[in-house]
């Protein structure tokens, strides 16, 4: 038991790299780092939908990978270079085109999945340019959204896809 | 000076004003709020679904790190009124529910102590260390099983455990069934839901040294929610401020009163320091009103030509341990009132009970009684259909409301009244969109090689935004049906419309502003809207009934309006004209037909402030309220279709296709309007192929505690939905809307099962439960190949 208290007492100190800025932040060992990021860092667009990493509302890139930051130790993350949907379009300049396709297509209503659903979309293009619409399904099956039926995200994805085939 | 505007903006597709915040992570939802010194709640509770509380020991929890306070149910007692529902079927014995449980657990998640600790890990922490010695006793889950003799009983007052008998009918079902050609009866389930929106429920209480109280807290119904609370921890209304931030879906389940919503305020008060709760996801499974669990019995008597005479029905409602807000309404009123739907069906009987289980408490999700409602026309329809083998659309239009025959009463009744609706032109757009003669050729051929498609079709109707005020009384409700809006003018021309309608994802900042910017005639850029706040807005009742546009829009509409008719009667005395002979357009008061320079809505609203140059006796200012009562109730209507493919070797259902035809009136924007219909579609098909929430019937433990366990879809296993509209305005309201919100979720749960029918046909399978999960499809064609065998 006193073992336990003890572990669970003591402080950590976790470095990590926010949107470009570097953060410093003492934590306990079980502290999730999503709840670093909303609690300690106030970065609050990472949400939290459940408690069994299923809904993907937390989902932030890490070292260019897009993870669900309720499944990583804030400790584990120490030395990491992350970005969170408020890297996105920072300081008010111009929305990312996820965002801007987001709100393009109505891709969103009551807001809560969209920043998680973002990052994952951002993953998905930068693996698959030009997805059809069962790769993007089946991509974002880590994302959960209750409102929008997806319907009006994978529009919004597929807009960005024919975009960047335009591109090439 | 602003300028004119040209366009129109009701019907358009703007895109959304409020999704900036939400797409750059700037939303704010109650969690993301924190206040100084905050303090953090954590609930025990209860394991088991039926027991007696012996003791509890919460000397460890205490004691424990960061703890400031332990409270049971009986450190309560007395403290806090019991939470009483707001509508209360006249006949009901409403069973006594106290905040937190005292003596006596009856469902597994029912508070049983709380901890108020520094962090929420603390309070977790110290949750564990409460030790309660139980007695565990017989428990009954399900609404058969619990009014059979014998059953566990779970209220003194409520014998058998039904709460309510309610009945509605017209016209003589007897008669109807001597007359018709054929009877069949069917037995229907509606599956128990949990609402999941995706941000769980989550309260910061902060009191004032003044002594008011603070509450941010996701509610749909702000208003409502700050008389209950009041009432019931008794705080006094106006030091009560109830803040509703972003909210994170609502969808039913963010309109009732929980414990914790009265828990939070109370200890801050007493505790002098803010407290906040937040419920994770598998606490939310367990402390958040779940929906629909309904049984329903049907016999339906009809001519061999497809024509119904007669429908009876018998519904069993399951609504939990306690009658939430508006339990004993929900299986009855809201479910049986319309059961005969879209059809014209003269004799009608109808009873419903409403039961207590030991379960989660049932409440409004997203259509309440108006899903099974509909399920219970369209399962007997279809039921005729593949009965006597006509085709689903033609078995439709022998029994369809016809258009001249709005308004309609059903059966003759006394409840219900369908203002307008075309169900043919829906039907005929649906068809075309749908390609259905193609489709149906096309599902004939596969069948010859062995692929089952099936083609699925539903049509519906129902009432949106209850109204008026004292209709409401005659059903026992314990408030109105009216909605608030006060329009705002700036001594610059700019408005804030101040609405007592809550967004919780519906966009209302762009739909209400375009109602207003189409009468105030100004850009829309200038209209600014203020929600979920009480100390802000003037009255309200909030979101849900698909009631913000009907009766919320038509108060922006009304209150509108009247800003317009006193700034043209302030713009005659600035230019000493008669009223008669100005003119308002984009903007300008002018006088036609004159060189008169024209005055534009900003200088007019100037002149309001400044009160210079007013009419005689009128005071100054630019600010109109209304309490919008409507006069009657609009009644949105649609067909649906769906093809599908279902693997005969697997059971899985594959979702080829989905063709949506709503009629909700004139649509404020038909972006919106479509988000709205795609996400309560989908919610149709989780509740038809995935989400059922599972107790086991001996234990009545929760086995779908999680979203590991409870099946939400993803992406991938939905379609794309292809909505479309037919507008039939509504007499009943200035602007024409009915309500477009529930739609979805009322037509596809039978339109999936009817397109699943269709492709088990070949097997001879005339009716499957919900879910229909690949294990149950599966075994359904596994019995009938094991019957035909035989």
């Amino acid at each position: 038991m006193s073992e336990l208290r003890d572990i669970e007492e003591k402080q950590y100190a976790v470095t990590i790299d926010v949107n470009g800025a570097r953060r410093t932040a003492s934590v306990e060992a079980r502290k999730l780092l999503v709840h670093l990021l909303r609690d300690d860092l106030g970065l609050t667009g990472t949400h939290v939908g459940c408690d069994t990493s299923q809904c993907g509302a937390c989902t932030v890139d890490i070292d260019g990978q897009a993870v669900k930051s309720c499944t990583v130790l804030a400790v584990m993350a120490d030395g990491s270079s992350i970005t969170t949907i408020e890297g996105l379009a920072p300081g008010g300049s111009a929305l990312h085109p996820v965002q801007a396709a987001f709100h393009e297509h109505h891709a969103l209503q009551c807001g809560f999945c969209t920043p998680g659903m973002i990052m994952a979309v951002r993953q998905l293009l930068k693996q698959n340019k030009n997805p059809t619409e069962s790769e993007i399904r089946h991509q974002l099956a880590g994302n959960i959204c209750r409102c929008t039926g997806y319907t009006n995200i994978v529009r919004a994805v597929q807009s960005l896809a024919s975009e960047a085939h335009r591109h090439d | 000076m602003i300028e004119a505007i040209a366009t129109r903006y009701v019907g358009q597709p703007l895109r959304r004003r409020e999704d900036f915040k939400f797409v750059t992570g700037k939303g704010r939802y109650t969690d993301d709020i924190k206040a100084a010194g905050m303090l953090h709640m954590a609930v025990l509770r209860s394991p088991h679904a039926h027991a007696n509380i012996r003791q509890i020991d919460l000397t460890a929890a205490k004691a424990a790190r960061g703890v400031r306070l332990v409270l049971s149910g009986a450190d309560l007692a007395g403290k806090i009124g019991s939470i009483v529902p707001n509508w209360i079927i006249p006949g009901t014995q409403v069973p006594d529910r106290p905040v937190v449980a005292i003596h006596r657990v009856r469902f597994v998640g029912e508070c049983v102590a709380l901890v108020i600790a520094e962090t929420q890990a603390m309070a977790h922490d110290a949750i564990g260390l409460i030790d309660v010695d139980y007695e565990t006793l017989p428990s009954v889950i399900d609404e058969e099983a619990a009014i059979r003799d014998g059953a566990p009983q779970l209220h003194d007052n409520v014998p058998n455990n039904i709460t309510t008998v309610y009945k509605i009918g017209g016209g003589d079902y007897g008669k109807a069934a001597r007359e018709a050609d054929q009877i069949i009866t069917l037995r229907v389930a509606n599956n128990r839901l949990i609402p999941t929106c995706m941000e769980t429920r989550s309260i910061l209480a902060e009191p004032d040294v003044d002594g008011t109280l603070t509450l941010y807290l996701q509610s749909q119904v702000p208003h409502m929610h700050r008389r209950w609370i009041a009432d019931t921890v008794g705080i006094s209304e106006h030091r009560l401020r109830i803040v509703a931030p972003d909210i994170g879906g609502g969808f039913g389940a963010k309109m009732h009163l929980y414990p914790e919503e009265l828990l939070c305020p109370y200890l801050a008060r007493i505790l002098g320091a803010p407290v906040k709760w937040w419920e994770s996801r598998s606490e939310s499974h367990q402390s958040t009103n779940h929906g629909r669990a309904h049984t329903e019995t049907l016999e339906i008597a009809f001519r061999n030509d497809g024509k119904i005479l007669g429908l009876k029905v018998e519904t069993l409602g399951n609504v939990g341990a306690f009658l939430s807000n508006m339990a004993s309404g929900g299986p009855t009123v809201n479910t049986i009132n319309f059961g005969t739907g879209a059809y014209k069906i003269e004799h009608y009987q109808a009873r419903s009970r409403v039961v207590v289980t030991n379960t989660v408490p049932v409440d409004a999700y997203r259509g309440y009684g108006r899903p099974e409602g509909a399920y219970i026309a369209e399962r007997a329809i279809d039921a005729v259909a593949r009965h006597l083998n006509i085709d689903q659309v033609a078995v439709r239009q022998r029994n369809f409301i016809q258009r001249a025959d709005f308004p309609y009463k059903p059966y003759n009744g006394p409840a219900v009244m369908y203002d307008s609706g075309n169900y043919e032109g829906c039907l005929a757009k649906a068809m075309e969109a749908f390609n259905y003669e193609a489709r149906s050729s096309e599902r004939d051929q596969l069948r010859t090689k062995g692929r089952y498609r099936g083609i699925g079709v539903a049509a519906y109707t129902h009432m949106c935004g209850m109204a008026p005020s004292r209709r409401l009384a005659l059903l026992g409700f314990n408030r109105g049906g009216w909605e608030s809006a006060r329009v705002s003018v700036d001594s610059g021309g700019r408005v804030t419309i101040f609405s007592g309608s809550m967004s919780q994802g519906h966009g209302h900042v762009t739909a209400l502003a375009q109602i207003a910017a189409d009468v105030l005639q100004i850009p829309i850029e200038d209209i600014d809207v203020v929600q979920g706040d009480t100390r802000q807005v003037q009255a309200g009742h909030g979101t849900f009934n698909s009631r913000s546009m009907a009766v919320g829009g038509s108060g922006v509409h009304v209150s509108s309006s009247r800003v317009v008719a006193k700034a043209k009667k302030i713009a005659a005395s600035m230019l000493e004209v008669d009223e008669a002979d100005v003119s308002y357009l984009a903007g300008q008061f002018s006088i036609p037909g004159t060189d008169i320079a024209p005055l534009t809505f900003g200088t007019v609203a100037r002149m309001a402030y400044v009160g210079h140059k007013l009419p005689d006796g009128m005071e100054p200012g630019l600010d109109e309220t209304v309490f919008y009562d409507p006069k009657g109730m609009g009644a949105p209507s649609g067909i649906h279709m769906a093809y599908v493919d279902v693997d005969p070797e697997t059971g899985i259902v594959e979702i080829l296709d989905y063709v949506a035809v709503d009629d909700a009136g004139t649509i404020i924007n038909p972006l919106l309007a479509a988000g709205q219909i795609h996400g309560g579609v989908v919610q149709g098909i989780a509740q038809a192929l995935y989400e059922e929430v599972s107790y086991d019937p001996d234990t009545g433990q929760l086995m779908t505690g999680s979203l590991l366990d409870y099946a939400v879809p993803r992406a991938e296993h939905v379609p794309s939905i292809r909505s479309l509209f037919q507008e039939t305005p509504s007499p009943t309201n200035p602007i024409g809307v009915k309500g477009i919100g529930e739609s979805g979720s009322i037509a596809a749960p039978p339109c999936m099962v009817h397109a699943v029918l269709d492709a088990l046909s070949p097997f001879g399978i005339k009716h499957l439960d919900m879910p229909m999960t690949p294990p149950r499809v599966w075994s359904a064609i596994r019995n009938a190949r094991a019957g035909a065998g035989q």
